[in-house]
């Protein structure tokens, strides 16, 4: 892998009539694995879409390299960077070969169709998600897991330096979310690939997270490494949910405890404090 | 990526969803020749198929076989095989374009444009044959970037085309209504027998237009396949893989488009055929098939529907009313279906 920059530079993101994210300053650490949380609508998506260039800034920019991503051609971000988006679309009757085949579009060309390198490259991403042997199964008889598993793959087959992804883990179980988490990081760890996660779970978001950054209305509330960020402070701000943060038992990352309004006997709220 | 991984399991995947598909579309221009050939050689005078060929390539040396042959039989075989092949192909371009097999343009309205303006040119200015392939573009074009721009709302829905595409389908036909029913009596038939759509009376004028534009737009649609095979992906995906997708959507809309319009110019609104050419070519080619395969279907069904309706039936039939018989079934089985899956979005 080689290193890259990527970063916004008051980059303001929007839909219709409305700005989404406002002004935002942020820089992608290299290497790392980066999750955005926050609450609904707060424009963690929209941020990741423009970091991609899937939207067009109204003000500002996305700098890939020393150069705003507005100014390459398509074809050369893809090469570096990837995405999957929240929902993708398999068109009908595709098999899995097929559709993580597609991830290697933007290494061929008009006269460059498809050669030897796509080949591995595709077995290689297959067989880093574990669905080499659903190549030649039809997308549709997968299950959630699966099928999130061959997206994933697909964007393997991308070969790109950055990987960015919308809430992979929102139609998975607890243990499909794990799963997929702990392939994400081995892919991290082996190859040094960069990956950006927007995840609606906190706790799972601690424990994965080399930087976390915690937005609100478009803006970056706290970002850092899990430990110093996440407070009891911070998720109040940020989700408006009175909770405890507590240590993960397991991973000794942050852990949150919401406090609700029921199940909450005075004995233990005393001993809390 | 792991440079000495060998790849089987992928290389022998991908080489049999391409043999399959080549087979299959080789298969289909075999029988789209054979029906094509058919055509020329049945009706009251029988005519030997070797003579057809010869005669249709000039030949042969008999001037009644040569009559039969070029004057009579041809026109009607080649504008089946030309409005078979713009509908086809116009018809899984839309609906892989917009990811809904009800994306078709007989169904959202774009046959229906290209008829009003067709039908108004023939009832109100009695026009001739260039008039009436150039008004039926026209309808084509201004339908679709009508439907494109009321259904664009930060990028385009295959859903909202398809609803605000029957709206207006509505809209065009009862213009259609409305210029027949002020016509006289001879050229409100005229119309009618138009609006059913048959391939048997097509103008020479159209059809060297149709033909013409095939020629130029084929090779263009096979070029645009790979970005069609992004687009079908949804548009974050296909842009996230370098695809300029606004680019080639506009440009495979407007290809279709133009197809569309000038068969049915040609041919009146042929319904059905585009709709269903498509997914019936991908059961045959699998899913590795394409434009291709799906404009032969096209074409297929058109030849088969013409042979029906001029020789196994007791009186002879437009070939709209075949093709109708075909689609309306396939498409309340679509609808249906695609309902139950819940994939109408």
């Amino acid at each position: 892998m080689t290193s890259h920059d990527l970063r916004a530079e008051n980059l303001t993101l929007g839909y219709s009539d409305t700005d989404i994210v406002t002004d935002l300053d942020v820089q992608i650490p290299d290497g790392r694995i980066t999750v955005i949380v926050g609450a609904n609508a707060c424009g963690k998506s929209t941020l990741l879409r423009g970091l991609a260039r899937l939207l067009t800034p109204r003000g500002g920019q996305v700098v890939l390299d020393g150069k705003s991503v507005q100014d390459m051609r398509s074809i050369d971000v893809a090469k570096v960077l990837g995405l999957l988006p929240q929902s993708p679309v398999a068109p009908d009757g595709i098999t899995v070969g097929d559709l993580v085949g597609r991830g290697r579009y933007p290494h061929q060309g008009w006269f460059r169709r498809w050669s030897d390198d796509d080949d591995r490259a595709v077995e290689a991403a297959l067989e880093a998600t574990g669905t080499t042997e659903l190549a030649d199964r039809n997308i549709s008889e997968l299950s959630g897991g699966q099928r999130q598993r061959v997206w994933v793959a697909m964007a393997l087959a991308q070969d790109t330096d950055l990987l960015l992804l919308d809430e992979p883990t929102t139609f998975l179980d607890i243990n499909h979310q794990v799963e997929l988490l702990d392939l994400l990081t081995d892919l991290n760890r082996a190859s040094g690939k960069t990956i950006v996660i927007v995840l609606h779970d906190l706790n799972l978001a601690c424990r994965y997270a080399d930087h976390i950054i915690a937005m609100k209305k478009g803006a970056i509330l706290a970002e850092g490494a899990p430990k110093d960020v996440i407070t009891a402070a911070v998720v109040t701000e940020v989700f408006g949910l009175a909770c405890e943060v507590v240590p993960d038992p397991v991973s000794d990352t942050p852990m949150i405890v919401p406090r609700g309004r029921h199940h909450a006997p005075q004995a233990v709220i005393q001993r809390l404090a | 990526m792991a440079a000495t991984l060998e790849a089987p399991v992928v290389r022998s995947g991908r080489t049999r969803r391409r043999r399959r598909a080549v087979v299959a579309t080789t298969v289909l221009a075999i029988v789209v020749f054979c029906q094509f050939v058919l055509t020329m050689m049945v009706g009251d005078h029988f005519v030997p198929p070797v003579d057809v060929m010869l005669s249709a390539v000039h030949l042969g040396d008999d001037p009644m076989t040569d009559f039969i042959v070029r004057d009579l039989r041809l026109p009607t075989a080649a504008t089946a095989l030309g409005v078979g092949l713009a509908l086809g192909i116009a018809g899984v371009v839309f609906q892989k374009l917009l990811g809904n097999p009800l994306a078709s343009p007989d169904f959202v309205g774009v046959s229906s444009g290209a008829s009003a303006f067709a039908v108004a040119a023939i009832v109100i200015s009695n026009a001739g044959a260039a008039v009436v392939s150039a008004s039926a573009l026209s309808g084509a074009l201004l339908t679709a970037l009508i439907i494109y721009l009321l259904a664009w709302r930060d990028g385009i829905s295959g859903y909202r085309f398809v609803l605000i595409g029957i709206g207006v389908s509505q809209f065009m036909l009862s213009i259609v209504g409305y210029i027949v029913s002020r016509g006289d009596l001879y050229e409100a038939r005229e119309a009618m027998t138009w609006i059913v759509g048959t391939v048997g009376q097509a103008g020479t004028g159209e059809l060297r237009t149709l033909l013409g534009a095939l020629v130029l737009i084929i090779p263009v649609a096979l070029v645009l396949e790979r970005p069609l095979r992004m687009l079908e992906l949804g548009d974050d995906t296909a842009k996230a893989l370098g695809s300029r997708v606004e680019l080639n959507r506009v440009a495979m809309i407007a290809l279709s488009v133009v197809l569309v319009g000038f068969a049915t110019a040609v041919a009146g609104p042929i319904m059905f055929v585009a709709l269903i050419a498509g997914p019936i070519a991908q059961r045959i080619t699998g899913p590795g098939g394409g434009i291709l395969a799906a404009g032969l279907v096209g074409a297929a069904i058109v030849l088969g529907a013409d042979l029906v309706a001029q020789h196994l039936l007791p009186t002879s039939l437009p070939t709209g009313v075949i093709t109708g018989i075909i689609g309306a079934p396939y498409l309340i089985w679509l609808l249906a279906t695609v309902n139950r899956e819940g994939r109408g979005g």
